[in-house]
């Protein structure tokens, strides 16, 4: 009988304990896993220069205004490149959360460019894991600039520009994001005859966020020697994004007056060690134009 | 002796079938909220939303996963996330507290009751006693809720800064219904 009555005391107190089992922890373990996708890997489509993984989502339009002033080597005689400019006018359409197609047009070399941007592969965690944003990015370009008729004949096809890009990006925490962009570039027409048409390039890009609203971000894009006998440079720049509601800020320092990709990635001309660095900037504001569904 | 014991394990038996604690659950809760300012209307809608009820004495409780809201605008969703909720640092949204009166209601037989709830609800880090009202609706095997309420941004230390106040309503009108059905373990 003692046993018996010991045995039921101990069974009621299992289920005292049982009955004390806070409902938050059941929750908590009865919550279906959920996949936690990586966003705002960066602020805006570019993390100063070239292309960012981000893309404008579906049924919106940004429209981006990029600006590089003259070289700051100019001295006071030229408020450290004030009194030179040029700029970009672009617009950015989300077809799909995936699919963005672009266009703008440079004041430097008075260029049309087009674009199609696309995620293949977004990083996430949870029920499903991928460590990295993988984009895919091609543009094509043409220079409107008035040329000397005779030589070389000026074919159209001679003032065309395409380049490829695969973006690889990864978020570490909230804070931190890096990003890998092999580049292709091809010139239909090119300086001299001992320019490839062809060039390869290896982007570095990387980001750190101060505050919730403010990032410092840097560049570099390496290319590979052999192809480019003319003189250019690395692509360097670096700068701060400061986002306030539908718009993002970008403020930069780089070597590249150009800021379409084949200008910045093969033709770069600013020259580091002699000061030949232009401040610019990025303003990208968002337009919407999703229609509620009640 | 024999009796007694039969006796005896027939009582702790029976009493342990009752002493089994009656939960109701639901993995598609919906919470819905709207902010009405100036310039701007702002909805949200989550179902990534898990309530449990405990029939035995009325507790009840809430588990909201942040990034299961969803905004007309991409951007918004993303502002919300990264800014205002800071889904990163509190992936949760969590309310726990218990019906007023719940012994009154009668959960066997369908109908409708006027209830109220109080307890504590952790929004970004910060834990507030609230008090809301709602309806419970007994509906053969299932009990619906219903409530509507308003949470003060500046209470959950969500920092709104000056460039988008007109945007941005100080108070959010909280919406959530759920459908809960018996748990099983």
């Amino acid at each position: 009988m003692r046993v018996i009555i010991l045995l039921c005391l101990m069974l009621l107190s299992v289920q005292v304990v049982y009955g004390q089992d806070d409902l938050l922890d059941l929750l908590a373990e009865e919550e279906a896993p959920i996949t936690d996708y990586a966003y705002a890997t960066f602020k805006a489509s570019r993390v100063i220069n070239g292309q960012s993984v981000e893309l404008t989502s579906k049924n919106e339009l940004s429209f981006v205004i990029q600006h590089r002033f003259g070289k700051i080597n100019e001295g006071f005689y030229g408020l450290f490149g004030h009194d030179q400019s040029t700029i970009r006018f672009g617009f950015e359409y989300g077809l799909f959360n995936w699919l963005n197609i672009g266009v703008g047009r440079s004041s430097f070399k008075k260029t049309f460019d087009g674009h199609i941007k696309m995620k293949i592969a977004r990083q996430q965690t949870g029920a499903t894991n991928f460590p990295v944003t993988i984009g895919l990015f091609s543009s094509m370009a043409v220079t409107t600039l008035k040329v000397d008729e005779t030589e070389p004949p000026a074919y159209f096809s001679s003032r065309l520009f395409f380049t490829h890009q695969i973006l690889i990006a990864r978020k570490f925490g909230n804070a931190v994001s890096v990003q890998l962009s092999p580049s292709y570039v091809h010139r239909n027409l090119v300086e001299t005859v001992e320019d490839q048409n062809d060039v390869y390039a290896l982007g570095f890009a990387g980001r750190v966020k101060l505050t919730s609203r403010m990032s410092i971000n840097a560049e570099y894009f390496y290319q590979f020697p052999g192809y480019n006998k003319s003189v250019t440079f690395d692509a360097v720049a670096l700068g701060i994004d400061i986002e306030t509601g539908g718009h993002v800020f970008q403020i930069m320092m780089t070597n590249s007056k150009g800021m379409i990709d084949p200008y910045f990635i093969a033709d770069t001309n600013g020259d580091i060690s002699k000061g030949e660095i232009y401040l610019g900037f990025n303003i990208s504001r968002v337009f919407s134009f999703s229609k509620r569904e009640d | 002796m024999k009796l007694k014991t039969i006796i005896f394990l027939s009582i702790f038996l029976l009493a342990n079938i009752s002493g089994i604690a009656q939960k109701y659950f639901t993995r598609t809760a919906e919470v819905i909220f709207f902010s009405e300012a100036p310039t701007e209307n702002i909805e949200a809608e989550n179902r990534q939303v898990t309530c449990i009820l405990n029939t035995e004495n009325g507790e009840i409780a809430f588990s909201i996963q942040m990034k299961g809201f969803h905004f007309e605008k991409a951007l918004m969703e993303e502002h919300f996330n990264e800014n205002y909720v800071e889904s990163h640092k509190f992936p949760k949204s969590t309310f726990k507290g218990k019906v007023v009166d719940f012994d009154k209601i009668d959960i066997i037989n369908a109908g409708t009751h006027k209830v109220s709830v109080v307890g504590e609800i952790l929004l970004h880090g910060v834990a507030k006693k609230i008090k809301a009202d709602g309806e419970i609706r007994i509906d053969g095997d299932k009990i619906m809720l219903t409530s509507k309420f308003d949470l003060r941004i500046e209470d959950y230390k969500i920092d709104i800064p000056k460039a988008v106040i007109n945007k941005i309503a100080e108070s959010i009108e909280v919406s959530l219904s759920a459908t809960l059905t018996e748990y099983k373990k």
